[in-house]
């Protein structure tokens, strides 16, 4: 028999389906990986006994045949969804002891599926980092080790890297994840996972911890671009609480991923060669197109002209939004208080000792670029260049249906030699936050393995709203990469 | 434009963080080095183009301006560091 823990979302139902284990089966299963699997730091909670009672719940509902979308699958949890009466910290010290009194709208409606609820996965504080090393729950390690430095341990990048570190080793079927400017996709390539950031506006937001708002996006992390469908149908949804949440009909998108690519058009964008772009993952993005074309499509090249400036812009924006966002964290509502003789001292000494260095830097450049004086020339002429790479996009995806295009720099790097500037850990999202500027349907899948055994992941960017076509050319690409690696974590080389 | 040590003093008393006299220098020089990087953008002339703050376009809807929920002071109190009766206690503000 297969493991319990190895199999996809779309499998472990049939398998429950068809009466070959039963949900708390499945479940005890991922709990003892998740005992075993500790070292990696994926979890920062772990909700054993209501995982067991919601699997019984599912087993029961299956016995009477009533089996809901994902009755009776393990999921994780990022820990910047608010979940009812289970401690949720964005992993800041400024949130302990939160025990929210409500639960997300994306998580209720995966609990309404028939999902069951493993733990809350680590991340970057505030979902603020691209190395999942700026938790005040520590790093998280990647399952991944490299062939030339098998004692090495490697960042699983963020900010969901708790996440994709627990789908990797398989310590969920699947998780969530939210990607501000690349923090689902660029932690899944890491990790050898398949990352999907829906369109702005495809999931509601209420309940999740905001870190910028008119970037921020939950989705799904899965190990195949069917259970990223599969999964997303359950997430998204219509939420009058998020002014911004899409009032339009959810397909079924797990049907979406399959068929041939004939007579699609597919577009390479030229500006993403010149970014230090390693050998290999240009010659992972090379074999892609092939991939594509061997599937039908006609491979184009077209241009984002304005692509070099979009980490500048990003890196105005979310931190204008963050402070703004994290503004609420005084000290007298919720978490962390520490005492002052004044009220202000009181704001002041919580939030030095509540935020870490990363979160404070962020902070204080979002205050200084809405401050008096600056706004124009920093904020506003960031949401000016925010509309040229909306039009750049636009114009190519006039041209083209998709884009492919690699999802991050390079492979997982040493969490214990990471880039100590933070201008170059801003860099690793160079791939990633241009969908996030625009608000479009990205998606990563893994494409292949380093010559030290690393995953990459491939990158597809599509039209708004058309998270449809971005699995149909996702799953060509799964079906020709074909990746079966193993982490080391899990049995795989080392 | 760089930011010197008294300009990152009033930008952390406006974000109401204490940063120590010993932790400024490296905040000036971390802000410093992300203010410099992002002066690219004024690489891109883009006095004939419109800030974009919403990528859907929607129109923000609006909701019938209704009492939806309230009256719960025990779950909005549940988290207070510092709850007094149903209140949140905080330093005193007036002399």
């Amino acid at each position: 028999m297969t493991d319990l823990t190895d199999l996809t979302l779309v499998e472990a139902r049939r398998r429950l389906d068809a009466g070959d284990f039963t949900a708390v089966e499945l479940t005890e299963a991922h709990l003892t990986g998740i005992e075993a699997g500790a070292g990696l730091n994926a979890y920062i909670t772990v909700t054993g006994e209501r995982a067991l009672e919601m699997a019984r719940a599912a087993d029961a509902r299956r016995a009477r045949g009533e089996s809901l979308p994902l009755d009776g699958l393990p999921v994780a949890v990022k820990d910047l969804f608010c979940t009812e009466g289970v401690a949720t910290t964005a992993a800041s010290h400024i949130l302990d002891g939160f025990v929210p009194t409500y639960e997300s709208h994306v998580t209720q409606r995966l609990w309404q599926a028939g999902a069951v609820m493993l733990g809350k996965t680590n991340l970057d504080e505030f979902a603020m980092g691209s190395a999942n090393l700026t938790s005040y729950y520590g790093a998280v390690e990647n399952p991944w080790r490299a062939d030339d430095a098998p004692d090495t341990p490697l960042v699983p990048g963020g900010s969901s890297g708790g996440s994709a570190a627990a789908v990797a080793a398989r310590l969920a079927l699947a998780a969530t994840g939210t990607d501000t400017g690349g923090s689902i996709r660029q932690p899944s390539a890491y990790t050898g996972i398949v990352g999907l950031k829906p369109t702005y506006g495809r999931c509601s937001r209420w309940g999740i911890v905001a870190f910028a708002s008119s970037f921020d996006q939950a989705g799904p992390m899965t190990r195949s671009v069917a259970d990223a469908g599969l999964m997303l149908s359950s997430m998204a949804g219509h939420d009058p609480r998020d002014s911004t949440s899409a009032d339009r009909p959810v397909p079924d998108f797990a049907a979406a991923a399959g068929g041939d690519l004939r007579g699609l058009k597919i577009g390479l964008p030229r500006e993403f060669r010149r970014d230090g772009l390693s050998a290999e993952v240009d010659a992972t993005w090379r074999a892609g197109a092939e991939w594509l074309r061997d599937a039908g499509a006609e491979v184009v090249e077209v241009s984002l002209p304005h692509t070099p400036y979009a980490l500048a812009a990003y890196y105005i924006l979310a931190p204008a939004e963050a402070s703004s966002n994290l503004a609420r964290y005084d000290g007298v509502r919720y978490g962390l208080r520490v005492d002052g003789d004044s009220l202000e001292e009181m704001y002041a000494k919580t939030r030095a000792a509540g935020f870490g260095a990363e979160v404070q830097r962020r902070i204080m450049i979002g205050t200084y670029v809405l401050s008096a004086g600056y706004y124009d020339a920093y904020y506003r002429k960031a949401q000016r260049v925010r509309q040229l790479i909306r039009q750049d996009f636009d114009s190519a995806l006039n041209e083209v249906d998709a884009l492919l295009a690699p999802t991050t720099p390079g492979p997982a790097f040493a969490v214990d030699a990471p880039p100590t500037d933070p201008v170059e850990m801003y860099l690793l999202d160079v791939f990633t936050v241009t969908g996030n500027l625009a608000g479009l349907p990205c998606l990563s899948v893994p494409a292949g393995l380093t010559g030290q055994g690393l995953p990459l992941g491939l990158q597809v960017l599509g039209r708004p709203w058309d998270e449809e076509m971005v699995l149909r050319v996702g799953a060509a690409l799964e079906r020709a990469a074909d990746f079966s690696h193993r982490p080391a974590s899990n049995g795989g080389r080392r | 434009m760089s930011l010197d040590k008294a300009t990152v003093r009033e930008i952390a008393r406006l974000a109401r963080i204490d940063v120590p006299d010993q932790g400024l220098d490296a905040m000036v020089g971390d802000l410093n080095g992300i203010l410099a990087w992002v002066e690219a953008l004024n690489e891109l002339d883009t006095a004939a183009v419109e800030p974009l703050a919403n990528v859907t376009g929607h129109d923000l809807p609006a909701r019938a301006d209704t009492v939806t929920d309230g009256d719960d002071a025990a779950r909005v109190l549940a988290n207070a560091p510092d709850p007094i009766d149903s209140f949140f206690a905080v330093p005193k503000v007036v002399e």
